[in-house]
């Protein structure tokens, strides 16, 4: 393959795995944004706690990658239940700031508690053997576990799509982010629906979490750091929105990738310059609803 | 329609001067104001070896004061508010280190000059958004800013910083001891000037209007309030106060970093407003004391502890004391009043 | 002579929607006009054209005979256009005397003074205190507007918007919302306004629309039915078959 092409094919396919991570972790975040009007800044906590999960079943009890990330993936959001139930809910009707200021305290506090068992070095997950090195797909081989990332996002965004588009709940969940009141008094369940898709969310911000561990690295910090990026594909996207969600994960994520491959040191600026360009032409995002 | 009122009788006159009265005097000094100047002076003579920690202090004061102002005021939710904080920071640390411009006062002008103007500018831009979208604006602009002069580490020092950076003496009498005692002082009356002038823009008619945009905006369109213009105002007084507190850390540390553009202070001066109380000047003076007096003692013992502690009264705060300690002040005083027979 | 307002051809649409068809009014001076219509028919809507929260499609909006199609909802204010809202929108954490000191500061161009305190204008305070003798909202005049009951937080309402001073005023239901008990007081303070402003009112209740307007405009699925005398109104065929419908029954107000 010729030089350029070679390093244009590399770009899009990293693009594209570090794209599954921000939209898989950053869906549920817009949805649920979208559905409540919810700002939840410890949805990063969320994905952190996943990766953790996923580290201590691997290591201590020796249990399979996948397995863990499923495990993982049930268990966070399960537990996330009980955070909505009893701190979230009690402030629906409170205003952004204080939503913003109770879930950094959440945040903040998941930090610390991970660097407390955890502490503050890096942790890995040992892959297994057809995870590692390379996979050979014809024309050219890449790194397996990048292609698995994609291989799993593909699959998740065909069954959020399904669900979303083709079942029911995923026609009550439209309703209602387009419009809550009108939701209710068709007798549509809002706070079930916000309850189950904040579990669904937090499950695969969980999902997403353990899955970058091998790509990023997992340290407690990973709740903020990352917490920007997924703010800004949210944000990006449209609040809501599994489209624009998605199609926002891909734009910066190819953007991000591509910057940092080709303008290593000015590498993190293009994300947020992509981000300001569109949101000064489109606030609502690429799919959101103007107020 | 007066003559009608007043025929009705000396209750409804005696109402209408109460309600002038209240009013009229609203912006006068009371005794309870000059508190926080004399215990700040106070703990000049009572601590002499924490001067450099009451350094920090008063400096994320000026900051969090400059915050309340365009947060607690006008209602403008922003994440980069540390982008000016730095700007100033660097105008002052670059003056010194590239130009040779070491005199301190006329270093405090320029960087309130320089960090207002980008406020300006990009609050022209981006005061016409709200919510969300404001929040990734204005935390994108202050990441790419702190990005940009990273490029350029040769230039800015990058992460490493401008070490080594010397300030002539103030006003050419004053020179800095290593125990912070000049500085001490010197932060504390550019604080008191700079403090003043916010206070007089809160008592003013714009002051009035910064706090009729945060309640309803919409009715302020409706009585033809130029609200974008009145935002832009106060977004660039605001972003020069945060200039002059980035110029005062660079001048009294005689060092400055990158990691002053860092989202993390722009969070941190945040919460110490909110702790304090938003809108009522004197929350940022509680919020900052409490903050900075538990963060010095707490992270000492263990920085996990601390932050786990910091999230914890965080949460706490929001659920039973949202408009901070100063709202649980006024709460207790009406409490207590209202017992009164 | 000019008319103090005018609408020609307005037109708006969301998508396929179309809330505002080829409507024209005209509002003299002193007019006293009521504008009503089934509900959804739009005049909320059409209040907000006209004040510029909301853009046309086509037509205009000329105010004094100055074309303010394109100009903001704020510029408009300044201009003598002033309207109440359906549902309250006040300065619910500041007392009422503040809620119309700043008006009056809007007015004057008070607010563009950083330096001045506000309390050293006792001229703006008098007649901030003057507007709330005229609606008996004196001994209200320090409480927040949060704490007062909703019928005088409606009367609040009206008294920003006659505080304004302004040459057009449009009223959005302006006793919506008020026990039956209260709602003559505002209905009294319509009733007293200056003979001079031109006045739209959107009601439903049709013994104050009787008693309170020279002129109604009858409006349905966003466009005008018909307009005229309240005499002329009553007597039409097509406005008692849009009214009575399919009940019968004189339409309550709701």
């Amino acid at each position: 393959m010729p030089q350029f092409a070679n390093i244009a094919v590399s770009i899009l396919f990293d693009g594209l795995a570090y794209a599954m991570f921000l939209f898989i972790v950053s869906v549920g975040l817009s949805v649920t944004m979208g559905l409540m009007g919810f700002v939840n800044l410890a949805h990063g906590a969320f994905a952190m706690a996943g990766g953790y999960v996923v580290v201590s079943l691997t290591r201590n009890l020796g249990l399979g990658l996948i397995p863990s990330l499923i495990i993982s993936a049930i268990v966070v959001g399960a537990v996330s239940v009980f955070f909505e139930r009893g701190l979230y809910r009690r402030l629906y009707k409170a205003t952004d700031l204080e939503q913003v200021m109770m879930t950094i305290g959440l945040a903040f506090m998941a930090i610390a508690t991970a660097t407390y068992f955890y502490g503050p070095i890096p942790k890995s997950v040992p892959l297994p053997q057809w995870l590692q090195g390379d996979v050979n797909l014809g024309f050219r081989t890449f790194p397996s576990y990048r292609a698995f990332l994609i291989a799993v996002g593909a699959v998740l965004i065909a069954v959020l799509w399904y669900g979303f588009e083709r079942t029911n709940i995923g026609a009550k969940i439209r309703a209602a982010v387009d419009n809550r009141r009108m939701a209710e008094s068709v007798g549509i369940n809002v706070d079930l629906l916000f309850t189950l898709t904040f579990a669904v969310g937090s499950g695969l911000a969980a999902l997403g979490g353990g899955l970058a561990i091998q790509l990023l690295g997992l340290s407690p910090s990973f709740a903020v750091i990352y917490l920007v990026l997924f703010l800004i594909v949210v944000a990006v996207g449209g609040l809501g929105s599994l489209k624009g969600t998605l199609l926002a994960a891909l734009v910066l994520g190819i953007f991000d990738t591509a910057g940092k491959y080709l303008f290593a040191d000015a590498g993190g600026f293009f994300i947020y310059a992509v981000t300001v360009a569109v949101l000064l032409v489109k606030p609502a995002g690429f799919y959101g609803r103007e107020q | 329609m007066a003559a009608n009122s007043d025929a009705i009788g000396p209750h409804r006159a005696a109402a209408r001067e109460r309600a002038a009265q209240y009013l009229l005097r609203r912006h006068r000094f009371t005794w309870a104001e000059a508190l926080p100047w004399v215990i700040a002076l106070a703990c000049f003579f009572l601590f002499p070896g924490r001067m450099v920690f009451g350094n920090q202090l008063l400096i994320w004061l000026m900051f969090a004061v400059s915050l309340d102002l365009i947060l607690g005021y006008a209602g403008i939710v922003t994440l980069g508010h540390a982008a000016f904080f730095g700007i100033g920071a660097y105008a002052v640390g670059l003056g010194a280190a590239k130009l040779g411009w070491t005199e301190p006062i006329s270093g405090l002008f320029a960087a309130a000059l320089l960090a207002a103007l980008v406020g300006f500018i990009s609050g022209w831009f981006l005061l016409r958004y709200r919510g969300l979208t404001l929040l990734m604006l204005t935390l994108a602009t202050a990441i790419m800013l702190q990005e940009a002069l990273n490029l350029r580490s040769d230039f800015s020092g990058g992460y490493d910083g401008l070490p080594g950076l010397t300030f002539k003496p103030l006003l050419g009498l004053f020179d800095y001891d290593l125990y912070g005692h000049v500085n001490y002082i010197y932060v504390l009356i550019v604080l008191a000037i700079v403090f003043n002038l916010v206070r007089r823009i809160v008592y003013s008619p714009f002051g009035q209007a910064l706090t009729g945009i945060r309640e309803n905006v919409r009715r302020m369109h409706a009585i033809g309030s130029p609200v974008h213009r009145r935002l832009v105002t106060v977004y660039t007084i605001a972003a020069g106060i945060a200039g002059v507190a980035g110029a005062l850390f660079t001048q009294t540390n005689a060092y400055v970093t990158l990691s002053v553009f860092d989202f993390d202070n722009s969070a941190k001066v945040m919460i110490m407003l909110i702790l304090g109380g938003t809108g009522r000047l004197y929350g940022a003076f509680i919020g900052t004391v409490v903050y900075m007096v538990l963060e010095d003692y707490f992270s000492k013992l263990s920085p996990t502890f601390w932050q786990f502690g910091i999230g914890l009264l965080l949460v706490v705060a929001v659920l039973f004391a949202p408009r901070g300690v100063l709202g649980l002040i006024e709460d207790a005083g009406r409490f207590l009043s209202r017992r009164k027979p | 002579m000019t008319a103090a307002l005018q609408v020609e051809s307005l037109n708006r649409s969301f998508g396929a929607l179309r809330v505002a068809r080829d409507i024209d009014l005209a509002l003299e001076r002193g007019a006293r006009r009521a504008l009503i219509g089934p509900n959804g028919a739009g005049k909320t809507t059409l209040i907000n054209l006209i004040t510029g929260v909301l853009a046309p499609s086509s037509g205009r909006v000329l105010l004094d005979g100055a074309d303010i199609t394109t100009t903001s909802q704020a510029e408009r204010a300044r201009r003598g256009l002033a309207r109440t809202f359906q549902i309250n929108q006040l300065f619910r954490g500041l007392t009422v005397l503040e809620n119309l000191c700043m008006t009056i500061g809007e007015r004057d161009g008070n607010c563009n003074n950083l330096w001045r305190p506000a309390g050293a204008k006792r001229a703006v305070i008098d007649e901030a205190l003057g507007h709330l003798d005229a609606l008996r909202l004196t001994d209200d005049a320090l409480k927040l507007v949060r704490e007062l009951p909703y019928g005088r937080q409606r009367l609040v309402e009206i008294a920003i918007a006659l505080t304004q001073k302004p040459r057009v005023l449009l009223l959005d239901e302006p006793a919506a919302g008020v026990p039956s008990s209260e709602s003559h007081l505002i209905l009294d303070v319509v009733a007293r306004l200056d003979p001079d402003i031109a006045i739209l009112i959107i009601e439903h209740d049709m013994d104050v629309v009787m008693r309170f307007a020279k002129e109604i405009t009858v409006l349905v699925q966003g466009a005008v039915l018909t307009q005229g005398t309240p005499a002329e109104i009553m007597a039409d065929e097509q406005v008692r078959a849009v009214y009575l419908g399919q009940e019968g029954h004189k339409v309550r107000h709701g």
